[in-house]
């Protein structure tokens, strides 16, 4: 088996190491501080991982999309679509029949974001729409149907059960946590178990060779697209419990940026191939903490988007092979200057 | 004579990961001469063109032009130093006109704005040059490759260039057009322009050059007075073999009586060829032959599903099947290695072993992985068989060379065990041993009862490999040539359209 | 031969029967609808979108895309609101928001061309960091208060008509036609705007040309980034306020106008006059929404719809000419 230093996760996970030292070491040990409350743990890290789930689980589904070198930015508005049905129908607003029943709620939430996730597969694989323009579609239009489904309000909902969700706890670990768990583990059984991981790769890297090495591509962009959708939906749920509610005007709102940034420091090329999902799962709690951190310092939570693109600028550039190859151009350069 | 050197190119070395393309090369071209540029596919032609237009940035050398020392780094450059170039493949822009093809970058301008009245005057008057009364202010798109690749010549003529590069240009042309190209490549040379051809034919080196220059993988041969060098001598410096040792090994070997039919076309079309029909049997390597675009690839795209077949019959093993996508032919027990290895053949960035199994796990269904353990006896079985240079099975395959690409492309399709092999152009541009490697191993695979087409440009391994020759003109299969039946001459004569009476 | 170029330019002729349908169609349902007031309307509510439009089409055109627009048009609105609160003269900022817009516009191409990054990423960045950037400098809306910008947003040629009627078109609205008359010359009769064309037509054709593709790309991008803040700016005259949330989506409104317009997403083919087309068509779309008294986001639905359907001409246009090539 491969050696540490030469598996996907090890960069993201030394970078996930060294942010939590250096928040270790500016909050003087009170960042790792966690403290027993009626049976439930609380503390920062525990912060990171409950909010963090929602970029964990967009990430799992975010990572199969990139791997085959499309994209998808409607997730923020499938997170939309998703909070404002299953909070609509828990509210009684819609679906009366359902009688504002939670499991059903959730079910067709997940639901619409495989529909959602379906036609972004048609459009990608079946039209050949460019993903990024195919995925705009829906990112624009997807919040205008979360607030048709809304009827333009804030809905705002009262269920313990629904709560649960996100501010729920088993075993002394919040809820998110396990669903993002469970989805990696069903993430990984899919794409391990199954030759469905080679599938995506050899799209991602090379989707004429893959056809014509018999790789159903069309069905399975289909498939990638649906779970990505799926994912987002869980995500909009997670969202929708934390805040008691659905806002379609803010939920998930740029929330895609976040899922490719967590892909992109996970390691998985943005022009498609390789990908591991623990990777991205990583790289998730990176963006996390990260913006924890901030948040702690007090900064207005928009200005975090700057550091954020600021990341994805370095990412971006670190994966580019122009980039990288200029760059070691001016350092050799350097070097024999400073010899000669 | 005292003839002026407008172009020098010295000592030119250029590498591309993993392979040498150029090593010490040297070309040299005189004002007012057709100077040859010959070598075998992958000798480093195309590579050499590519350093002095720009595309490419050599590693090592020096190019002079009128005895100054210059640095090409892109093609503008190029043109600045006045070297102007066709391409092999047409590199012009569909959604423009004609004459807006032959003239962008350089559009007449009248008080600082485009002239097109000027624009189409001009463009007219030049293809007048070529017998070309077409429409110019028409889209490119609407015209046919032979014609774009003239309007693609008359653009670099009437660049005004020292230095004219025709790379192929010949070989979606027709006779009377190339006779046309002819008489204007005379005539710009009578004006003491320096041009440098680059093809395959060799009776239109004979016809129309002065000197040529020889590659060989990737190595300087040497430059000659086409007056003063044989053809005989002229093969024999291009592979690299004395002129009596070309005969040796050249004869269809395989002559065991063909098996059973395995596959059936029957009348098939697609977008790109109408009523195919032929036969394929067990036990022989049947050739399609025919000149690029007559349809040879496209049969075998046909037959592998990779392009969507419209009308006809396809029987495998007697039976009549469906085959809508390349995993139904997979399933057909039917295998494809396509002539673009690098597009639609190696997935680069996976390993040499998911490279070998994905077909078969293609054919198992995706639902249950192939194992580890299985994966990589299967990898290490082939690299040992068909002699696979490689530290791992873990290797890239990007990383291997041309030849050994193509080696583990052919382990992807035998590890599916196919009954019908279809090899599109295995051998281009690898080197010669592997290429000899590979033609053995697919009539070792012949002899064992496996059914196999064989397609390549290259006439010579045509003749060594199959025993059975389909020779192909427009897209349409014109004659059927057995055994003995099979000579370049009998080939060439169907090709060019006699002969059509042994079908 | 002729049937070909009907094909290359049927998605502009559906676009613009579609536009007289709907006019058509609204006003016979409504009764003010069919004023020339409401044409008027039409390019006074829509010349920020005309403008950002504009510069799409250059981008598109290239087979790129640009979708940091509606970040860098906040952004512009936000910062002039701030240095004009600040007091500068409305003289420097104007120019200075304008320079910035193409600064950063070429900075993206540049990343484009040079480290050859998908477009879509690095304009998202941009995207991200513009809005980020709005909100560094202010997360509430700021109001402009300069005589300037106030005498912009009012100054007006009213009309009086005959049947009673008074529509108007605010000056601003002239800066958008006229950046479109410019476009349309530069894409038409300059050495550039042919080079755009053959980018996009194939890339790798141009640079073997000899064009000048680096500058190409990183021109397109630049003129994106100039249509945005110039939008922007026409943009803070129609609002009188920066505010840093402005616009959200408007990247699409402005993908989508070109592409209504007959624009390929794959480049080489477009006009923007077919991308105005576009433009006024999602403004009829909103006249009617409101005409109806409908939810606003019923816009957004209605053209995405509008978008998709025009994307599916397009593929089946591409379908047809490829099956013609071969054939």
């Amino acid at each position: 088996m491969k050696r540490l230093r030469d598996r996907m996760e090890y960069r993201p996970l030394v970078s996930l190491l060294v942010i939590l030292l250096l928040c270790g070491i500016i909050s003087g040990g009170s960042f790792f501080k966690i403290s027993v409350v009626d049976g439930h743990l609380y503390g920062r890290l525990l912060d990171i991982l409950r909010n963090g789930s929602r970029y964990m689980i967009l990430a799992v589904g975010m990572t199969m999309v990139l791997a085959t070198g499309g994209t998808d930015i409607s997730v923020g508005s499938v997170m939309a679509i998703s909070g404002a049905l299953a909070c609509s129908i828990v509210d009684r607003r819609i679906l009366l029949g359902l009688n504002g029943n939670v499991f059903a709620a959730v079910v067709l939430a997940l639901g619409i974001g495989a529909v959602c996730g379906a036609w972004n597969g048609f459009l990608v694989a079946k039209l050949k729409v460019q993903p990024i323009v195919a995925t705009l579609i829906l990112m624009t239009a997807g919040r205008g149907i979360a607030q048709l489904i809304a009827d333009g309000k804030i809905v705002t909902i009262t269920s313990d059960a629904y709560y649960h969700i996100s501010g729920g706890y088993i075993a002394g670990l919040p809820v998110p946590m396990y669903i993002a768990a469970l989805m990696l583990a069903l993430a990984l059984l899919l794409t391990k178990k199954t030759a469905f991981g080679l599938a995506v790769e050899s799209i991602g890297v090379n989707a004429d060779s893959a056809r014509l090495a018999g790789i159903a591509v069309e069905k399975n962009l289909w498939l990638i697209y649906v779970f990505c959708g799926v994912c987002a939906a869980l995500a909009g749920l997670i969202e929708s419990a934390g805040i008691k509610g659905a806002d379609c005007n803010n939920c998930g709102l740029m929330i895609e940026m976040d899922g490719i940034l967590a892909v992109a420091i996970g390691g998985t090329s943005l022009s498609g191939g390789r990908f591991s999902f623990v990777s991205s799962i990583i790289g998730a709690l990176v963006v996390q903490t990260i913006t924890t951190m901030i948040l702690a310092f007090g900064v207005a939570p928009e200005v975090i988007r700057v550091f954020k693109a600021l990341i994805v600028i370095v990412v971006c550039l670190a994966q580019s092979p122009a980039f990288m190859s200029r760059l070691k151009g001016v350092l050799d350069k350097k070097r024999v200057v400073a010899q000669g | 004579m005292a003839q002026k050197e407008l172009l020098k190119m010295q000592h030119i070395d250029k590498q591309f990961p993993g392979v040498i393309a150029l090593k010490d090369v040297h070309f040299s071209l005189r004002a007012g001469e057709i100077h040859a540029l010959l070598g075998e596919n992958g000798a480093g032609k195309s590579t050499l063109i590519k350093v002095l237009t720009g595309v490419e940035r050599m590693d090592g050398g020096s190019v002079q032009i009128e005895d100054e020392q210059v640095a090409i780094r892109s093609p503008l450059d190029a043109q600045k130093h006045g070297i102007s170039t066709v391409y092999q493949e047409v590199n012009l822009c569909p959604h423009l006109t004609v004459a807006e093809n032959i003239y962008v970058g350089r559009e007449p301008l009248r008080a600082g704005r485009i002239d097109w009245k000027e624009i189409h005057r001009r463009s007219r008057e030049l293809l007048k040059r070529f017998d070309l009364g077409i429409d110019v202010t028409k889209q490119l798109d609407n015209y046919p490759v032979a014609v774009q690749q003239m309007i693609a010549i008359a653009r670099a003529v009437d660049v005004q260039a020292k230095i004219l590069i025709l790379d192929e240009p010949t070989s979606s042309l027709s006779n009377t057009e190339v006779q046309k190209l002819f008489a204007i490549m005379n005539m710009l040379k009578a004006q003491g322009m320096g041009i440098v051809f680059v093809t395959h034919f060799l009776d239109q080196v004979y016809e129309v050059t002065d000197r040529i220059t020889i590659l060989r993988d990737g190595g300087y041969v040497g430059t000659y007075d086409t007056a003063d060098l044989p053809k005989v001598e002229l093969i024999g410096k291009m592979i690299g073999k004395d002129p009596e040792a070309l005969d040796e090994g050249s004869r269809p070997s395989g002559q065991t009586d063909a098996g059973e039919e395995y596959l059936c076309l029957e009348g098939v079309g697609t977008d790109a060829i109408s009523d195919v029909s032929l036969r394929l049997r067990q036990g022989e390597v049947s050739g399609f032959s025919g000149l690029l675009g007559s349809g040879r690839s496209e049969i075998a795209r046909a037959i592998f599903g990779a392009d969507r077949i419209h009308t006809g019959k396809v029987s495998v093993n007697g039976k009549e099947t469906a085959i809508k996508t390349p995993l139904d032919a997979i399933h057909a027990d039917i295998a494809f290695c396509s002539e673009n290895r690098k597009k639609e053949g190696i997935i680069g960035d996976l390993t040499i072993r998911e490279n070998i199994i994905i077909a078969l796990q293609a054919k198992r269904g995706l639902g249950r992985a192939i194992r580890y353990s299985e994966a990589q006896k299967l990898a290490e079985h082939f690299i040992k068989e068909l002699g696979i240079k490689t530290p791992s099975a873990d290797q890239k395959i990007k990383n291997l060379s041309g030849g050994n690409q193509q080696k583990v492309l052919l382990a992807r399709w035998l590890a599916t065990d196919p009954k019908l092999l279809i090899l599109d152009e295995p051998t281009r541009g690898i080197d010669i041993g592997a290429k000899a490697e590979i033609q053995k191993i697919v009539k070792g695979l012949a002899e064992d009862g496996m059914s196999c087409v064989f397609i390549s440009s290259e006439m010579e391994e045509m003749l060594h490999c199959c025993s059975r020759m389909f020779v192909l003109r427009d897209k349409k299969i014109v004659a059927e040539l057995e055994k003995d039946a099979i000579s370049e001459a009998s080939i060439m004569a169907c090709m060019v359209g006699e002969g059509e009476e042994s079908v | 031969m002729k049937k070909k170029f009907k094909i290359d330019n049927i998605s502009l002729l559906i676009a613009v029967v579609l536009l007289a349908a709907m006019y058509v169609a609204g006003a016979r349902m409504y009764e003010r609808f069919g004023s020339v007031s409401t044409i008027l309307n039409l390019f006074n509510d829509n010349a920020y979108l005309i403008v950002v439009a504009v510069g799409m089409t250059f981008v598109l055109l290239t087979g790129g895309i640009d979708i940091s627009v509606a970040s860098t048009l906040a952004f512009t609105g936000v910062f002039s609101a701030y240095l004009l609160e600040k007091g500068w003269p409305a003289g420097i900022v104007i120019p200075l928001v304008l320079a910035l817009g193409i600064l950063v516009g070429c900075i993206q191409g540049y990343a484009i061309y040079a480290f050859q990054i998908a477009p879509f990423l690095v304009t998202l960045v941009g995207q991200f960091f513009m809005r980020g950037m709005c909100a560094v400098i202010s997360t509430v809306s700021i109001p402009i208060d300069n005589g300037f910008y106030k005498s912009a947003a009012l100054k007006k040629i009213s009309f009086v008509l005959p049947s009673g009627g008074r529509p108007k078109l605010y000056y601003y609205v002239f800066v958008a036609l006229f950046v479109v008359l410019a476009a349309w010359y530069v894409l038409r009769y300059t050495r550039f705007g042919r080079a755009v064309y053959a980018v996009g037509s194939n890339e790798q054709s141009a640079q073997y040309m000899g064009l000048d593709v680096k500058a190409v790309k990183i021109g397109v991008y630049g003129i994106s980034g100039f249509c945005a803040a110039l939008g922007g700016v026409l943009f803070s005259f129609y609002t009188l306020a920066g505010y840093s949330l402005q616009n959200m989506g408007l990247e699409l409104d402005a993908i989508s106008s070109a592409v209504i317009g007959g624009t390929l997403l794959t480049g080489g083919v477009g006009t923007v006059s077919g991308s105005l087309v576009g433009v006024l068509i999602q403004g009829i779309i909103q006249t009617i929404v409101t005409y109806q008294n409908l939810n606003t986001w019923w816009t957004k639905v209605t053209f995405a719809g509008i978008l998709c359907f025009f994307i599916l001409i397009q593929r089946f246009a591409a379908i047809r000419a490829d099956k013609k090539k071969k054939g």
